[in-house]
């Protein structure tokens, strides 16, 4: 057999794909509950989501959420945190607790045959914590400690920087972790009522997905938490507090935080920018897609294949309940680091303005976000996640299925007109992670103005 | 223990090229994937980073498709990678089944025709990307020169495992296309290949797919095998200055190759000292005595030998000698009396869960195909997979304590200490500066 090197094969078309079926059940203490059969390994996940997440952080109680779902499984029903780690490694099981700015994310992985016994763990964690003070103590100062850690971490600053530049007091405007003030001044008290005000069943949603029957691991999920019931509790929180409108103008269009001798300069440019509700975000990810979504988005070819300035530049829609940033990320050598904002502002203008995006880039985004889309649904962790998400943010069951449909009828005016909407240079924040004496004179020549020297006050 | 297989096909093209091939037809997407045996390993002081700087040029386009090769793959929707270690650089695709032959055409031309593609232009472009990525994961990161310092002091000047697989920046500088051409005539070819395909695709539909594109390709030179010996005549104490708030001490030993006996005791009893939070030093310095934040453990299995390595973060204020001598104290433990029965049931139960959570996915880091060329490369065997799980339902309290006591027990180490700039007196006492380029 001889090959055709004249020219690259053409792809031939696309096999059928069955997206995950989606089973419902609603537990009367008000837990929805999701189970989608999937046929793989003997392997499951569950994910329990809660929304809330660090948005409903108190206003002097930044890190108050985190390190009450941090405490989940470090001790339950009197059990300490080494017979609940105990616990999960005898059945192989992989436990996270993740801690979004919307909600909190507690997963199971684990072998089939160890389902019930993973999940009646997490059902325990979740609503009979210990919640000890000695435990709270102990947490806590490992969490000090990874905030001072932080400090040493340009990537880490920068996030830090940006989340406040862009949204100042907003839930938005502080990550997880919270601060070293608010975490010394917090007590255990503030845990168990920030435990009794927010892991509540109605508005949590449970994901169970695995190789059995959908109705199974519905019953399964359903004897377990049934009895789960809120309790009482001193505080009142605000789900919908993310939801409130963020400051119209970041606090600093230059910022700087200054790492002498830093070998790199630590890279976020964006601006506040839409909820994940809103009904252009099929052109969103398309624009993201193009400018830079992907290794051949603009912002790469442009950054690191054309001029070598990084290893790799990426930008995002963080679409949330509430307005959440456009941001766009990347790490460039010291001494290149006038000439690499330049060239990132002027694309993310050119994108909006002179240079609109191209039928061929549409039809090259459109290919990379919907033919490789059934591979985000391999694995029994990747669906639950998956459907997770529609909870969190309200869509319907049939999504996965209609979610190509939708992008194919994208257009590159579309696309264009949402980068004219979506995308405000003149609310744009650039924050620097770097050697300040190296790279102060280039920054006037940018045309943002003066810079702001931050601090790493954490 | 039950049996656990990846069902698989291998044949041998004429050239030596070995395919193996693995069905699993849940997605309409096969996986591709490619092992070249180079690593940094085949480099030569003085001409370090090579291996890694060719992962990238293998992006950049080959003779009849002189383009990135990015964008064709993912405009198919698929997915693609690379990467390189000190033995073997791997490269993969993850595409839709219709862009399989797409997939094959382009990983064959870079094997078969890159050089001709290969300019002055693209090679210093991405010399430069590449010494972003130092800087990025290496010289901007906390305690990120400590793995290449401790490389350093374990293996002689001459010994290929001496320097990291990012090569040294001044070697990276210095590069010359030329050296970089010969580099890839000896080591880029089908006889030092192995091609793997897994997912929805048939048997041998698969075959005549791998002899339509690679079947052709000339076999290349033989390649030597690199056979180099190790080990530490005396024990060395090390201090590194870094952009740190918190010293974190690092201690090395040499210790048993890829599946070699003794290789999977070191995995357990890396489990038993530092993993999860019932693991014997967790519990004991971070959890009951909080005079450290962290802790790991991890046996480094390679092909030429394996390194045994510890990590553990102070608490503010405490010295690191504390953690040394408790550090040292757990090690002895386990040489005098092996993990207890419970520990290895634990361990040997969360090894057994991680074989089969790597059975999900086809590709990537990591999946089916590359678990199969992993197999294929260093055992010599794609089924290795039920032996490899095997050895660790084969580790007794006896076996993990004898290993224990010849390797670390018995043996020379590196001590690192990585401390805040202009605080070498947190170093465990007698530390050595040493020095990172």
């Amino acid at each position: 057999m001889s090959v055709d090197r004249t020219r690259l094969p053409i792809p031939g078309p696309d096999r059928p794909f069955h997206f995950p079926r989606i089973v419902r059940r609603s537990l009367p203490n008000g837990l929805e509950l999701r189970a989608v059969r999937h046929r793989s390994v003997p392997v499951v996940s569950a994910v329990l989501l809660v929304p809330g997440g660090s948005s409903v952080d108190p206003a002097d109680g930044h890190g108050l959420v985190s390190i009450t779902s941090g405490l989940l499984d470090e001790g339950s029903r009197g059990q300490s945190a080494l017979d609940i780690a105990e616990r999960v490694a005898r059945i192989g099981g992989d436990l996270d607790v993740e801690v979004g700015m919307d909600a909190v994310a507690i997963g199971l992985t684990t072998l089939d045959r160890f389902f019930e016994t993973g999940l009646a763990l997490v059902h325990e964690i979740v609503t009979a914590p210990n919640l000890a003070n000695d435990d709270f103590n102990r947490i806590r100062n490992l969490r000090l400690e990874r905030l001072k850690q932080m400090k040493d971490h340009a990537a880490a600053i920068a996030e830090r920087a940006f989340a406040r530049v862009l949204y100042d007091s907003h839930p938005y405007g502080h990550l997880s972790l919270g601060s070293e003030p608010a975490l010394s001044s917090m007590n255990v008290d503030a845990a168990r009522a920030m435990h009794a005000a927010m892991f509540t069943p109605a508005g949590s949603t449970l994901v169970v997905v695995g190789d059995r029957a959908e109705e199974e691991l519905l019953d399964v999920a359903a004897a377990l938490f049934e009895p789960w019931r809120a309790s009482a509790s001193a505080m009142a929180i605000n789900r919908g507090a993310a939801l409130k409108t963020p400051p119209s103008m970041p606090q600093a269009a230059l910022a700087v935080i200054a790492r002498p001798g830093a070998a790199q300069s630590e890279l976020r440019i964006g601006h506040v920018c839409a909820p994940r509700s809103t009904p252009d975000y099929p052109q969103l990810l398309m624009l993201n897609t193009i400018l830079g979504g992907e290794f051949v988005s603009r912002l790469n070819l442009n950054l690191r294949e054309s001029k070598g300035y990084t290893y790799g530049v990426r930008t995002g829609f963080n679409l949330r309940r509430g307005l959440g940033p456009f941001v766009m990320q990347t790490s460039v050598g010291t001494d290149v680091t006038g000439p690499a904002i330049r060239e990132a502002l002027a694309e993310i203008r050119a994108i909006a303005d002179e240079r609109p995006v191209t039928r061929d880039e549409v039809a090259q985004a459109f290919a990379s976000l919907s033919k490789g889309y059934p591979r985000g649904f391999e694995t029994a962790g990747q669906v639950a996640r998956s459907v997770a998400q529609l909870a969190l943010h309200n869509l319907p069951d049939t999504y996965f299925e209609e979610f190509v449909p939708r992008l194919a009828q994208v257009t590159a005016d579309d696309v264009s007109a949402a980068a004219r909407q979506y995308l405000a240079p003149a609310k744009m924040s650039t924050v620097i992670v770097g050697d300040l004496d190296k790279i102060h004179v280039s920054l006037p020549g940018l045309g943002l103005g003066p810079h702001q020297v931050l601090t790493t006050d954490f | 223990m039950p049996k656990v297989q990846i069902p698989y096909s291998k044949r041998t093209l004429a050239n030596g090229l070995d395919v193996i091939v693995h069905e699993d037809h849940q997605l309409p997407m096969v996986a591709v994937n490619i092992w070249y045996h180079v690593g940094s390993k085949n480099e030569r002081p003085g001409h370090t980073g090579f291996a890694h700087l060719f992962e990238h040029l293998m992006f950049e386009g080959s003779e009849h498709h002189d383009h990135g090769y990015f964008p064709p793959l993912q405009r198919a929707g698929g997915l693609l990678n690379g990467s390189t270690n000190v033995d073997r650089t791997n490269y993969w695709e993850v595409v839709p089944t219709g862009a399989l032959d797409l997939a094959m055409w382009m990983e064959s031309d870079r094997m078969g025709y890159l050089l001709p593609a290969l300019t002055e232009q693209k090679f210093n472009n991405q010399r430069d990307v590449v010494l972003n990525e130092r800087r990025q994961n290496y010289e901007n990161r906390p305690y990120g020169l400590a793995g290449v310092a401790l490389s350093a002091a374990m293996f002689a000047p001459d010994h290929p495992y001496h320097w990291p697989t990012i090569g040294s920046a001044e070697d990276v500088r210095a590069a010359r296309l030329e050296d970089v051409r010969a580099f890839f005539q000896t080591y880029y070819h089908a006889a030092n290949a192995s091609l793997s395909l897994a997912g929805d695709i048939e048997t041998e539909q698969a075959f005549d797919l791998a002899d339509k594109y690679f079947g052709s390709l000339p076999a290349g030179p033989a390649v030597d095998r690199v056979r180099v010996e190790a080990g530490l005549k005396e024990s060395a104490n090390l201090v590194l200055e870094d952009r740190v708030e918190l010293p974190r001490l690092y201690i090395a030993w040499h210790s048993p190759a890829m599946f070699a006996d003794g290789d999977a005791e070191l995995d357990i009893v890396g489990d038993v000292l530092a993993h999860g939070k019932t693991s014997r030093l967790y519990k004991s310095l971070v959890y009951e005595r909080r005079i450290a934040t962290d802790v790991s453990a991890f046996q480094h299995s390679r092909e030429m030998g394996g390194m045994f390595q510890l990590a553990c973060t102070a608490s503010a204020g405490i010295a690191l000698a504390e953690l040394n001598s408790a550090i040292l104290g757990a090690v002895l433990d386990i040489a005098n009396s092996g993990p207890t029965a419970d520990e290895i049931e634990r361990g040997v139960a969360q090894t057994e869960a991680q074989f089969i959570y790597r059975l999900q996915t086809i590709g990537g880091f990591g999946g089916k195909g590359d678990q199969l060329n992993a197999y294929n490369t260093f055992a010599g065997n794609p089924g290795y997979f039920d032996a490899d799980r095997q050895r660790y339902f084969d580790v007794t309290r006896g076996g993990a304590a004898a290993t224990v006591a010849r390797w670390l027990v018995n043996a020379p180490s590196v001590s690192l200490s990585v401390v805040p700039k202009g605080r070498r007196d947190l170093a465990l006492p007698g530390a050595i500066e040493v020095r990172v380029s």
